[in-house]
C-alpha cells in the first residue's frame, strides 16, 4: 500500500477508466517487493500462483514415488524395494495425491480463477487465504521430511486402525500422518469459506446467481461438501493422535472403543473428498467446451442441479468402502442404491456435453483435446465404479487391483485430464504467454496412450486375483505380463509428464503472446489483460448475461467511482448481485506467513507432547493478535473515502 | 529460491535416517561360532538341562561377559562396556519387547509390570539390577525364588528387546520411544506417559 | 432369473476369449486364484452378475462414444474468432433437450436393472443351503492363519495352519475373528472376501463343487507381510477329505528313527515350544502355526515356500530372508541339531 503523499486516497475511477486510475489501481493493489515483500504477499493471483505451482510440485512427487512401485511390481518377487519402504510408498503416494495434489489443486485454480471470473477485485479474506496457503505447504514440507528421516507413514492413505493404532504402529509414521491431515483439512476448511465468501458476496453487479459461470457453480458446490465433510477426518485424526499420544480408547474394542468406527469416520470424509476432486473437474469441462465449441453449455440450470445432486448424494455413499465387512447385508443395499443413483447427475453432465458438442462448432486446440479424453476415460471409470457399487462384485473385486484401476480411471479421467487442459486454456491468462500447440499434442497423446497401457490391465489384474498394496507377487499367477505393462505405461505417463513442464517452463518465455482474449472466450476473465493487472479489471464490470464477452450488452457495462488509492471492493447481494455496500480490504502483510509458521511449530510440537498444545499456542495467539490488531493510520485512511462526496 | 532450500535440507535431513524407526528386519548376524561355554546364549551343542554355571547370584557381569553379545553386532561375544542397550533408542524394538513379553507369558508372574507372583517391574526396587545387561542377564541365566532360566527358550536378540521393554515400564525410556497404550484392557498408564523412576540400589546380601 | 442366466451366458461366450488370453497361467487344480474361474456357487452366482453388469455397461459406455465421436466428426470447424452462438440462452432447444432426457430415462432403467440384479444376488448368495456343514473357526494373525475345525465332540475338534481342506458338495462355515489387525479372508476361486476385524466376528459361507486347489491371499492391508500372506484351500471328494480329517485327529506320532527323536527333543528343549504345538508330545505354544501335520501340508509360511527340508531349515534359520518383518526370531542351530530338527518335522504326516 502506497502511503506517500502522491496518492490520491480519495480518487475515485472513471468510465472508460483513465491511464491514471491505471497506474493508481496498480499501485495500490500490488504486492510489497523484496524479501519481506515475498513472504508478505497476500494477493490472489499471486497466492493462486504459488499455490498451484506447489500442488504441482506435490504432483510430481507422488508421480515418482508411483514410478519406483510400478518398477518394483514390473516382475514377480522382484528386490528393488523391500516390504517396509514400499509400505512407506504407497502411503506417501495416496496421501500425497488426495491431500497434497488432488484437492489443493483445485482450490488453488479457484484462488487465482473465481475472483476474475466473477468481476472481483479481490478473493474474500485475502490474509486468510495466504495464511491458508502457508499453512497447507508447511504440512506438505513436514510430511516429506519426515519421509526423508525415515518416518515417513507406512500404514496407508487411510491408515486403518488397529494397523495404525499404537500397538501395531510403533514410534511416530502414523502421527506424522495423523498431523498432516490436521494441516492440509484446516487449510482446505479456510478455503472452503473463502470460496463460498467470495462467490456469494464479492460478484459483479448483475451477475445473478443463474449467471455465474459453471465452473464457479462448481467451485461453489465443492466448498459446501468441505464444509461438511472435512470436520469428520479432523475429528477421526485428532482420535488417533489421542489413542497414540495420550492413552485413550477411541478404537481399542477391549475396552469399549471400535476398530470400524475409524472407517465410517474417514470415508464418511472420504467418499465425499473424490467429489471435491471430481467437482472441479466437471466445472473445468464446461468452462473449456464452450470456448471451443463456440457456444454455451446446453442446459445450465440441469448442471448447476446436477451439481448440487452430486453433492448431497456423495455424502450418503461412504459404506461402500466397507462392503467386505460385517455390517448388516440390508443397509449395504441401501448404499448400494444410492451409488448408483449417484451416476443420474453424472449422467445429466455428460449428456449435456454431448448436446453442446452436437451443437457446436469445433475448435480443436490442446485444451479441448484434454478435456475430451474425460469422455473416454471417466465414463469408463464411471461404468467400473456401478460394478464396484454392487456388493457381490465389490466383494470380489474390493482391495484389488480392480480398484486401482477405476480409481485412477476416475480421478485422472474426471480430474487431471480437465485439469491439465485448464492449464492449456488458462496459461495465457495467467502468464500472457500460450503453451506450445505441438508439444501439447505430444503431451496429451503420451498420457492418453501411456494411461490406458498403464491402468486398463489392472482391471483384469484384481479380477484374476491379484491383491493390491502388496510389495510382491509370486511367479506363475498369471499375473506378470499384466504387470509389466503396467510399468510401461506409467514410464510412459512419466515420459509426458515431463513433456508437460518442458512446456509450461519455455512456454513462459518463449511462448507466442497471448492478448487479452486468445480462445475467444465469454466469461469475465478474459475481459482483462493477460496477465491481469494487480486489481484485476481497470473499471469492475456491470454483467447482463452468462456469457459476458459474446452478448450483446445494454448500459453500464462498467462501474464509476470505486477508490483506486486504496483497495476499495464492492460487495453485492447474494442473489442478484445489486450493489450492497463497499468495503476496503487490507494490506499486504506478512503475519498471516508468521502466523502459519507458529501453528506449525503447534501442530509438530504436539505429535511429541500434548504439552505443545499449551506452550506452543502462546506464539500463535501473539502472531493471530498482531495480525487482526486494528491500525490507527488504516482506520483513518477509510474513513477519508467515507466523508469524500 | 525457496524451492532449492527446501530441496537442500531435505538431501541433508535424509542423511541421517532416524534411529527411533528403523525396521531391521532381518535377524542379527549369526555368531562365528557357537559359545563354547555351555549354551547360556546361543543354541549351543545340545544341553540336558539348564546351564550349571548360571548359578552365581546377583552378580552380572562375569558369566555373561563372553557369552552375550550387543543386539545387532555381527559376531561379537563381549558385552558393551556401557549399559547401553541399542535397542532402547528403537520404538520398533521396544514395541516387540512388549509383544514377546505377552507372548512369552512374563506377565503370568509379573502382570504388567505391577507384579504378582513375581516382583513389580515397573517401580523403583531392582533386587537383581536395573541397568540393561543386568536385566538381560536375570532372564537368561534365570534367578532364585522362581525366576525361569530363559536362556535355551527366547532368542537373545529377544532378550534384549524385552529387558529395553522392561526398564520403559519404569519410564526409563524416551517418551517417544516407549510404547503408547496397547489393544486391549488397560493396564494403567501407557509407558511413554509415565514417570521416571529413579533405581533404588539393591541392599547388598538381601534375598527376596 | 433364467433370462439373467441367459443373457450372462452369451456375454460369456464372448468374452471368453479376451479373458483367458494371458499366457503363464496356471491349470485350474493347482492352485488357482481366480475370480473369473468359479469353482462353487457363491463365486458362480457373482461371476454371473459380473458378466450381466459387464455386457450392460459396454453396452451404455459404447452408445456414449458412438455418440461423442459421431458429435466431434459431424461438427463443422471453428476458429477463436467464430462468433459465439448464443441463442441456446434466449431460446429452449427442443430437440436436443429431448434426446438428452430420453437418454437420462433410458440410463436410470438401466441402474434400476443394475440394482435389482445385485439386490437378488446378494438374497441367493444369503440362501447357500448349510444343511450339514462344516464349521471351520478362522483366526486371523499377522501374517498367517490358523483353523479350528468345531465339532459338537470337542474331542474331535482340531487345530490347522494355513492349509485347509474342505469336502466337495457340502457348505462350509467360516467363522472369522482377527487376533491383531484387520485381515481379510478371499479364495476368489469359491466367494467372495470378508474381513476379520478385531472386536468383531463375522461370518463366511461358501460350497466348493469342483476338486481343487485354490488359492486366497489376506485382502486388507495388514503390516509389513500383508503381501506373503496366503492360504490354501484343499477341496477334495468326501471320502479323501474324511481321512485326512481322521489324521488331523491324531496326535502327532512319537518319532522312531534316532536323527528324528533326537529332533524331537532338539524341538522340545528349545525356543520353539515357546510359540508353536505339536500335539502328543506336550508342546503347546499359541502364538504360531499349530505343527502337528506341518509334513502334510504344501507350503510354507502361508504359501510364501513350498514344503520341502531344505526351506524349512532355510526357514528355521533366517525366517526374515524371506518374510522381513515376520514375527519368528531367527534361530541359529549347530547344522546337527537343525538337520535332526528338520528331519523330526518331516515325520510330521
Amino acid at each position: 500500500m502506497n502511503t506517500t503523499s502522491e496518492v490520491d486516497l480519495t480518487a475515485r475511477n472513471q468510465v472508460p477508466p483513465s491511464e491514471a486510475d491505471r497506474q493508481a489501481l496498480e499501485a495500490t493493489w500490488r504486492d510489497p517487493a523484496g524479501l519481506v515483500g515475498w513472504f508478505s504477499a497476500i494477493n490472489h493471483k499471486t497466492i493462486g500462483v504459488r499455490f498451484i505451482v506447489t500442488a504441482f510440485g506435490f504432483f510430481v512427487a507422488g508421480g515418482l514415488l508411483a514410478a519406483v512401485m510400478r518398477l518394483q511390481l514390473a516382475r514377480p518377487q522382484n528386490t528393488l524395494v523391500g516390504p517396509d519402504l514400499y509400505n512407506q510408498l504407497f502411503t506417501m503416494h495416496g496421501t500425497t495425491m488426495m491431500f497434497l495434489f488432488a484437492v489443493p489443486v483445485m482450490q488453488a485454480m479457484a484462488t487465482y480463477l473465481v475472483p476474475l471470473m466473477v468481476g472481483a477485485r479481490s478473493i474474500a479474506f485475502p490474509r486468510m487465504n495466504a495464511f491458508a496457503y502457508w499453512l497447507y505447504l508447511f504440512g506438505g514440507l513436514m510430511l516429506y521430511i519426515a519421509f526423508a528421516l525415515n518416518i515417513g507413514p507406512d500404514a496407508g492413505w487411510f491408515t486403518y486402525v488397529p494397523l495404525a493404532g499404537p500397538d501395531f504402529s510403533p514410534g511416530k509414521r502414523v502421527d506424522f500422518w495423523a498431523q498432516l491431515i490436521t494441516f492440509t483439512e484446516f487449510s482446505g476448511l479456510l478455503e472452503a469459506v473463502i470460496v463460498i465468501t467470495t462467490v456469494f458476496k464479492l460478484r459483479a453487479v448483475g451477475m445473478t446467481l443463474n449467471r455465474i459461470p459453471l465452473f464457479v457453480w462448481a467451485m461453489l458446490v465443492t466448498a459446501f461438501m468441505v464444509m461438511f465433510a472435512m470436520p469428520a477426518v479432523m475429528l477421526t485424526s485428532t482420535a488417533l493422535i489421542l489413542d497414540r499420544l495420550v492413552g485413550t480408547h477411541f478404537f481399542n474394542p477391549a475396552e469399549g472403543g471400535d476398530a470400524l468406527l475409524w472407517q465410517h469416520l474417514f470415508w464418511f470424509f472420504g467418499h465425499p473428498e473424490v467429489y471435491f476432486i471430481f467437482l472441479p473437474g466437471l466445472g473445468f469441462m464446461s468452462a473449456i467446451i464452450p470456448t471451443f465449441v463456440r457456444r454455451p453449455i446446453f442446459g445450465y440450470s440441469a448442471m448447476v442441479l446436477a451439481l448440487i445432486a452430486t453433492a448431497f448424494l456423495s455424502f450418503g455413499l461412504w459404506v461402500h468402502h466397507m462392503f467386505a465387512t460385517n455390517l448388516p447385508e440390508l443397509g449395504k443395499g441401501f448404499f448400494t442404491a444410492m451409488s448408483l443413483m449417484i451416476a443420474i447427475p453424472s449422467a445429466v453432465q455428460i449428456f449435456c456435453w454431448i448436446a453442446t458438442l452436437w451443437t457446436g462448432r469445433i475448435h480443436l486446440k490442446t485444451p479441448l483435446l484434454f478435456v475430451l479424453a474425460f469422455f473416454f476415460i471417466l465414463v469408463l471409470g464411471g461404468m467400473t465404479g456401478l460394478m464396484l457399487a454392487m456388493v457381490p462384485l465389490d466383494l470380489q473385486v474390493h482391495d484389488t487391483y480392480f480398484v486401482v484401476a477405476h480409481l485412477h480411471y476416475v480421478l485422472i479421467g474426471g480430474a487431471v485430464f480437465p485439469l491439465l487442459g485448464a492449464i492449456y486454456y488458462w496459461y495465457p491468462k495467467i502468464t500472457g504467454r500460450l503453451m506450445n500447440e505441438t508439444m501439447g499434442r505430444w503431451n496429451f497423446w503420451l498420457f492418453f496412450i501411456g494411461f490406458n497401457t498403464a491402468f486398463f490391465p489392472m482391471h483384469l489384474l484384481g479380477m484374476k486375483g491379484m491383491p493390491r498394496r502388496v510389495y510382491t507377487y509370486p511367479a506363475g499367477m498369471g499375473w506378470d505380463t499384466m504387470n509389466l505393462v503396467a510399468t510401461v505405461g506409467a514410464v510412459t505417463i512419466a515420459v509426458s509428464m515431463l513433456l508437460f513442464v518442458i512446456n509450461v517452463w519455455r512456454s513462459l518465455r518463449h511462448g507466442q503472446v497471448a492478448g487479452d482474449n486468445p480462445w475467444g472466450a465469454g466469461t469475465l476473465e478474459w475481459a482483462t489483460s493477460s496477465p491481469p493487472p494487480a486489481a484485476n479489471f481497470d473499471a469492475l464490470p456491470v454483467v447482463h448475461g452468462r456469457e459476458p464477452l459474446w452478448e450483446a450488452a445494454p448500459e453500464p457495462t462498467q462501474v464509476r467511482g470505486m477508490a483506486t488509492g486504496q483497495r476499495e471492493v464492492l460487495v453485492t447481494t447474494v442473489v442478484d448481485a445489486r450493489p450492497d455496500h463497499r468495503s476496503v480490504f487490507p494490506d499486504s502483510s506478512i503475519w498471516p506467513f508468521i502466523s502459519a509458521v507458529a501453528t506449525t511449530v503447534l501442530f509438530v510440537g504436539s505429535i511429541f507432547t500434548p504439552w505443545a498444545v499449551v506452550w506452543a499456542s502462546v506464539p500463535v495467539a501473539i502472531a493471530l493478535t498482531v495480525w487482526f490488531w486494528p491500525r490507527r493510520g488504516e482506520t483513518e485512511r477509510e474513513m477519508l473515502l467515507e466523508k469524500s462526496p | 529460491m525457496m524451492r532449492i532450500v527446501c530441496l537442500l535440507a531435505l538431501c541433508l535431513a535424509s542423511l541421517t535416517a532416524c534411529e527411533r524407526e528403523q525396521r531391521r528386519y532381518n535377524a542379527p548376524a549369526s555368531p562365528a561360532s557357537p559359545a563354547s561355554d555351555a549354551g547360556l546364549s546361543r543354541m549351543g551343542p545340545f544341553q540336558p538341562g539348564p546351564a550349571a554355571s548360571a548359578a552365581s547370584g546377583a552378580s552380572s557381569s562375569a558369566p555373561i561377559a563372553s557369552a552375550a553379545s550387543a543386539p545387532a553386532s555381527a559376531a561379537s561375544t563381549s558385552l558393551p562396556p556401557t549399559s547401553a542397550n541399542p535397542h532402547e533408542e528403537n520404538a520398533v524394538a521396544v514395541a516387540e519387547g512388549k509383544r514377546v513379553y505377552r507372548w512369552y507369558n512374563c506377565n503370568g508372574c509379573h502382570a504388567t509390570g505391577g507384579g504378582s507372583l513375581g516382583p513389580a517391574l515397573m517401580d523403583d526396587e531392582w533386587l537383581y539390577g536395573h541397568e540393561p545387561q543386568q536385566i538381560v542377564a536375570t532372564i537368561l541365566q534365570g534367578r532364585p525364588n522362581g525366576m525361569p532360566a530363559f536362556a535355551a527358550r527366547i532368542p537373545e536378540d529377544q532378550v534384549w528387546k524385552i529387558a529395553a521393554y522392561v526398564r520403559s515400564m519404569s519410564g526409563q525410556l524416551r517418551s517417544d520411544v516407549a510404547p503408547s497404550r496397547s489393544d486391549g484392557l488397560s493396564a494403567g498408564p501407557p509407558e511413554q506417559r509415565r514417570d521416571k523412576e529413579t533405581p533404588k540400589p539393591a541392599a547388598p546380601g538381601k534375598d527376596h | 432369473m433364467a433370462a439373467r442366466r441367459w443373457l450372462a451366458r452369451c456375454v460369456a461366450a464372448a468374452l471368453a476369449a479376451a479373458v483367458r488370453c494371458n499366457a503363464g497361467e496356471p491349470a485350474l487344480g493347482a492352485q488357482s486364484q481366480d475370480a473369473l474361474r468359479s469353482a462353487g456357487p457363491q463365486a458362480s452366482q457373482v461371476l454371473d452378475l459380473w458378466l450381466l453388469t459387464l455386457g450392460i455397461c459396454t453396452a451404455v459406455f459404447a452408445a456414449i462414444l458412438v455418440a461423442f465421436v459421431w458429435a466431434l466428426w459431424r461438427a463443422p470447424r471453428a476458429s477463436a474468432g467464430t462468433p459465439a452462438d448464443t441463442t441456446g440462452l434466449t431460446q429452449v432447444e427442443h430437440r436436443p433437450r429431448r434426446v438428452v432426457i430420453v437418454a437420462l430415462g433410458a440410463s436410470t432403467v438401466l441402474l434400476f436393472v443394475l440394482l435389482v440384479a445385485s439386490v437378488s444376488t446378494d438374497r441367493s448368495l444369503a440362501q447357500l443351503v448349510l444343511r450339514d456343514a462344516v464349521h471351520i473357526e478362522v483366526t486371523a494373525h499377522q501374517w498367517w492363519w490358523s483353523a479350528r475345525y468345531d465339532n459338537e465332540e470337542a474331542a474331535k475338534t482340531f487345530t490347522v495352519a494355513n492349509e485347509l481342506h474342505i469336502p466337495v458338495g457340502r457348505p462350509v462355515i467360516m467363522t472369522l475373528r482377527s487376533d491383531d489387525v484387520i485381515h481379510s479372508l478371499w479364495v476368489p476361486n469359491l466367494a467372495g472376501k470378508k474381513d476379520l476385524i478385531p472386536g468383531r466376528t463375522a461370518t463366511l459361507t461358501l460350497r466348493a463343487d469342483r476338486p481343487g486347489v485354490y488359492r486366497g491371499q489376506c485382502a486388507e492391508f495388514c503390516g509389513a507381510q500383508h503381501a506373503w500372506m496366503a492360504f490354501l484351500v484343499h477341496a477334495e471328494p468326501a471320502a479323501q477329505y474324511e481321512a485326512w480329517v481322521a489324521r488331523q485327529r491324531e496326535p502327532a506320532a512319537t518319532p522312531v528313527a534316532e536323527r528324528a527323536l533326537r529332533g524331537r527333543q532338539v524341538f522340545l528343549q528349545s525356543t520353539c515350544v515357546m510359540c508353536h504345538a505339536i500335539g502328543g508330545s506336550g508342546a503347546g505354544g499359541q502364538r504360531g502355526p499349530d505343527l502337528t501335520h506341518l509334513a502334510g501340508r504344501t507350503t510354507l509360511a502361508a504359501g510364501a515356500l513350498a514344503n520341502d527340508a531344505a526351506h524349512l531349515a532355510a526357514w528355521i534359520t533366517d525366517p526374515s530372508a524371506f518374510k522381513p518383518g515376520t514375527n519368528m526370531p531367527g534361530h541359529v542351530l549347530p547344522p546337527d541339531d537343525l538337520q535332526a530338527l528338520v528331519a523330526y518335522l518331516g515325520t510330521l504326516e
